[in-house]
């Protein structure tokens, strides 16, 4: 494959996917080369977490046009946990409170290594956290920081990041924002990440972003310039000074 | 028990009779009280403060016994089964606290057996105690019937957590009645774990806290098998003020039927009550029908209750796929956490033994 290694790790080619019978992403075009970080802007409800949930391959998400290849290989029909062997992780913007099951155990379930379980957990302020169900009356920063992480125990080589700082104070920012850079950091990791506050834009180098709107995908540029532009003139001005375009 | 009394019990005896949370080598309890059918094996208690022994050994050696015997049936005009055959009379004796459980065993062996038991336990003033009650049967025990009849009364600033574990199979049908009197400042804890095979189980039993601030709760872990009933409630009748109850069930089917009963109901102002029934339907076949009920003669009253039936959230099974779990071991963890032990209000030295009996049992079913 002539994509290998320097190539690109996630490639999107005119994707639609459609939920509850509606069209909710319109032949979104997009790649992710090895080892870069790509930001996705974009108004509430444009179908930012529509697009990473149907990269990850949940129910409810079907895709009707285009593809999505993952180091090589089309994922389209693939099931979650194989997406996941691939290497694909997901941090939820929204996740499920599960009764009875304690953070400790997923923990334990995405890595062997204690001491790494101990010292991230006490890094991100988890060490109580470990023993209590998932997510049950976590406050917003704690659903977070425990995202943050169990995607950072599953080692994936590309992440999604859905939200990863809403509701987060600005201490536990910077205290995730460095947790990722360390690891994204490492060789040829890369990641999807969406963001409404910008905030994380101070901890990692990210090399491109981009706009959803209404489905699509407009604009790319430099994330810091484009989220000073977001954040004076709002999401509408992108759709005036470009086209949807192809991205990367 | 001493390895002479349980000399004559199989070793597959011995297992079932320990997969209802019995300590055969009693390292860990107080006292012990075993029945086989109609017949009292063994009756021992290892501590000062403790009496255990056939109900009709007590009711010919005390005479208060007497007194207790039938009394919470006469309290609520309620009548009750006059032809049992044993049964333990426990009591604790006033203002002593019993670290280790007390444990007694209702076992049922020979082919068709019915067995049926009246109990009488007795919590005296201040005194704090844990008895774990194992029933079970044998693999011999076909088409058994089990009646089993207990009268608790926790005196004055009492405490009893009571566990009872159910480990019955396929051809069992079971029928406890139970009426807890709590006074002033007492409390009743009741955990109860069903988690085999059983074909019919109809029980609802009954807290009245008579006494000021006296406090109830009615713990459940029900799994329901294909072709079994399990007509399973809990009621508490809170007589005085500020007192408070919980009754908190979960019920896993797996293709049985589950009938998950509540009833709360204030005789006084000032109580606080809380019901809680959460369902899982693995199976097609399953059945769950959760009846809460609520009733209160006052309006300064705190009472509340949810319900929750439904298969597995598919949300919660993709969310650990997401990190790499498949589907089944998805469900089996989400299961598991459904019936955590935590579920129940056992003491640290229990929730380790419980926790491995359901782990046990629950690695059988699925
Ligand atoms: N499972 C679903 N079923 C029906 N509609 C959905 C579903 N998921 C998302 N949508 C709809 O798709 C649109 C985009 O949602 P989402 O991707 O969550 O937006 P964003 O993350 O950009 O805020 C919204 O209108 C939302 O209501
Ligand atoms: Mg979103």
């Amino acid at each position: 494959m002539p994509m290998e290694k320097k190539g690109n790790l996630l490639e999107i080619k005119n994707l639609t996917v459609e939920a509850a019978g509606r069209v909710i992403l319109k032949d979104v075009i997009l790649s992710i080369p090895r080892g870069e970080v790509a930001i996705l802007f974009g108004p509430n409800g444009s179908g930012k977490s529509t697009l990473i949930k149907a990269i990850m391959g949940f129910s409810g998400y079907n895709i009707t046009g285009g593809e999505i290849i993952f180091a090589g290989q089309k994922i389209n029909s693939m099931s979650i946990e194989q997406r996941v062997k691939l290497g694909i992780g997901l941090m939820y913007q929204h996740p499920p409170k599960i009764r009875g099951v304690k953070l400790e155990q997923v923990a334990r379930f995405l890595s062997r290594d204690t001491k790494k379980i101990k010292e991230l957990s006490n890094e991100l302020s988890l060490s109580e956290h470990l023993s209590r169900d998932l997510n049950l009356d976590f406050s917003g920063g704690e659903m977070k920081r425990s995202e943050l992480f169990q995607i950072i125990l599953q080692d994936p080589q590309l992440l999604l990041l859905d939200e990863p700082e809403s509701g987060v104070d600005l201490e536990n920012i910077s205290t995730m924002g460095s947790v990722l850079n360390e690891y994204l950091k490492k060789e040829g990791k890369s990641a999807l990440i969406i963001t409404h506050t910008g905030y994380i834009l101070d901890y990692i180098k990210a090399k491109r972003g981009c706009v959803m709107i209404g489905g699509k995908l407009w604009c790319v540029g430099n994330p810091k310039e484009m989220f000073g532009e977001i954040r004076k003139f709002g999401y509408e001005k992108c759709k005036e000074c470009h086209e949807p375009q192809r991205i990367g | 028990m001493s390895r002479k009394e349980l000399d004559n019990f199989e070793p597959a005896d011995k297992e079932v009779i320990a997969s209802a949370g019995i300590d055969l080598e009693e390292k860990m309890r107080s006292a012990s009280f075993l029945q086989q059918d109609a017949q009292t094996c063994f009756s021992r208690s290892l501590i000062d403060g403790v009496e255990i022994l056939r109900i009709e050994d007590a009711l010919k050696e005390y005479p208060e016994a007497e007194e207790y015997y039938g009394s919470s049936f006469k309290l609520l005009g309620r009548e009750y089964p006059q032809d049992t055959e044993g049964g333990y009379f426990i009591r604790v004796k006033k203002g002593k606290t019993i670290e280790l459980p007390i444990q007694a065993c209702l076992f049922l062996k020979a082919e068709g057996f019915k067995q049926r038991v009246h109990n009488l336990i007795i919590i005296e003033e201040g005194a704090k105690v844990h008895l774990i009650t194992g029933c079970s049967a044998a693999k011999s025990a076909d088409e058994g019937f089990h009646l089993g009849i207990s009268e608790f009364f926790i005196h004055k600033g009492g405490y009893l957590n009571f566990t009872m574990i159910h480990s019955w199979k396929e051809d069992i049908s079971v029928k406890p009645i139970s009426i807890a009197l709590v006074e002033e400042r007492a409390t009743f804890v009741s955990n109860y774990v069903c988690l085999r095979p059983v074909r019919d189980i109809t029980m609802y039993p009954t807290a009245v806290l008579q006494g000021e601030a006296s406090r109830a709760s009615f713990n459940s872990l029900i799994l329901s098998h294909p072709g079994s009933l399990q007509d399973i409630g809990s009621r508490v009748i809170l007589r005085a003020k500020n007192t408070q109850a919980e009754i908190i069930a979960r019920a896993v089917s797996l293709g049985g039927k589950v009938i998950s009963r509540g009833h709360l109901k204030a005789e006084s102002k000032d109580v606080k009550a809380h019901l809680e029934c959460r369902g899982l339907i693995l199976s097609e076949k399953g059945i769950i029908h959760a009846i809460p009920e609520m009733e209160s003669e006052y309006r300064d009253v705190d009472m509340s209750h949810e319900a929750a039936i439904g298969k597995i959230n598919k949300d919660e099974i993709e969310y650990l796929m997401s990190r790499g779990l498949s589907a089944t071991e998805a469900q089996s963890i989400i299961v598991r956490g459904f019936m955590d032990v935590n579920v129940l209000a056992l003491p640290e030295m229990l929730k380790k033994e419980i926790a491995h009996l359901e782990e046990n049992t629950l690695g059988k079913s699925f």
